[in-house]
């Protein structure tokens, strides 16, 4: 329970944060709304807004997007024992909310029942929150004037360190392997700055996946764990 | 970029997230769980936000820029190692950004 209301405000402090990067990337109210009602996964809106306001293409927005989208596939993959859905709209109802917290929270559980349980009540609250705190963020940050603008786009990478962060940090499986290619994209995507395209470079900078090298024999990790 | 362009990126964007999240409820999981993509899916991630953080910090357009954005950075970094809560992250990063905003004015 403590861990759901801890969950909600950072949910809500992230949403707001969307909320006014999208305002200072041209995205209008609706347009905003729209990202985090019908897109509803954080890190693929952050990445759509953060390549149009750099200034890159609509393409380039939307394959940053998809390409951070893939990790809720594997999501998918993992809830399906536990949600059984049976059907083709269970299915299609579960899909919009697979996403990193929902799917933490019922890997967490200790049981089936538990667990589905958790994936509605932390996929019905964070959807809420989160679709809420974007408005506030998007209306707040069009208020603001020069200042307030260099704060704000201050804090749009920060945010994105802040969800990088985790994978980084020792607990994380692989985490010196993560670090690896999280400063090879780093540099891949400096690199190219100044030669491709505005956004290209960020797509580029996933081909510093290589240095992450072949696959381990090992057990893979649960996503509770590697969200812990 | 016109009014269009952005619904367009809005929508495909959203429309092709569903489906990646649809795909993994209704394909077999032996298509995803193979060694090669679960390897490069669980990288992913890592190298994307690492570009995302150095181009919204360092860049402007096609040049590289050292400004406020790079400041707040390095205050968020650090707030972050010393396992500060992610608000307490984002403030002390706006902070920084609006410091130097102001001095460099």
């Amino acid at each position: 329970m403590r861990d759901g209301a801890g969950l909600g405000l950072a949910v809500g402090l992230y949403g707001a944060a969307f909320g006014a990067a999208a305002d200072a990337a041209g995205l209008n109210l609706w347009q905003t709304v729209s990202l985090s009602a019908l897109m509803f996964t954080g890190a693929s809106q952050f990445a759509l807004v953060g390549v149009l306001g750099a200034g890159g293409s609509a393409l380039a927005a939307v394959g940053s997007a998809l390409l951070l989208g893939t990790r809720n596939t594997v999501y998918g993959v993992r809830l399906v024992p536990l949600l059984q859905p049976r059907g083709a709209f269970r299915r299609i109802g579960l899909a919009h909310w697979t996403i990193d917290e929902t799917t933490a929270m019922s890997l967490a559980a200790p049981n089936r029942a538990l667990g589905k349980l958790a994936f509605l009540v932390t996929g019905a609250s964070i959807y809420l929150m989160w679709n809420a705190m974007t408005v506030v963020g998007s209306l707040g940050a069009a208020a603001l004037g020069g200042t307030a603008r260099a704060a704000l786009d201050a804090v749009v990478p920060a945010a994105f360190l802040a969800l990088l962060w985790p994978r980084l940090r020792s607990t994380f499986p692989e985490a010196a392997v993560q670090r690896r290619v999280a400063v090879g994209g780093a540099v891949v995507a400096l690199a190219l700055t100044p030669f491709v395209p505005a956004g290209v470079q960020v797509i580029a900078a996933v081909v510093a996946v290589a240095l992450a090298g072949r696959p381990r024999d090992v057990d893979r990790p649960t996503a509770a764990e590697e969200m812990a | 970029m016109s009014g269009t362009a952005l619904w367009a990126a809005v929508l495909a964007g959203s429309l092709g997230c569903y489906l990646l999240k649809l795909a993994g409820l209704s394909v077999p999981a032996a298509w995803v769980e193979q060694p090669w993509v679960a390897r490069v899916v669980d990288f992913v991630p890592a190298a994307l936000l690492a570009a995302l953080v150095a181009v919204q910090a360092a860049t402007s357009g096609q040049d590289l820029v050292v400004d406020g954005r790079l400041a707040g950075l390095a205050v968020a970094a650090l707030a972050l190692a010393l396992r500060a809560p992610f608000i307490v992250v984002l403030v002390l990063a706006g902070a920084a950004g609006a410091l130097v905003h102001v001095l460099a004015a």
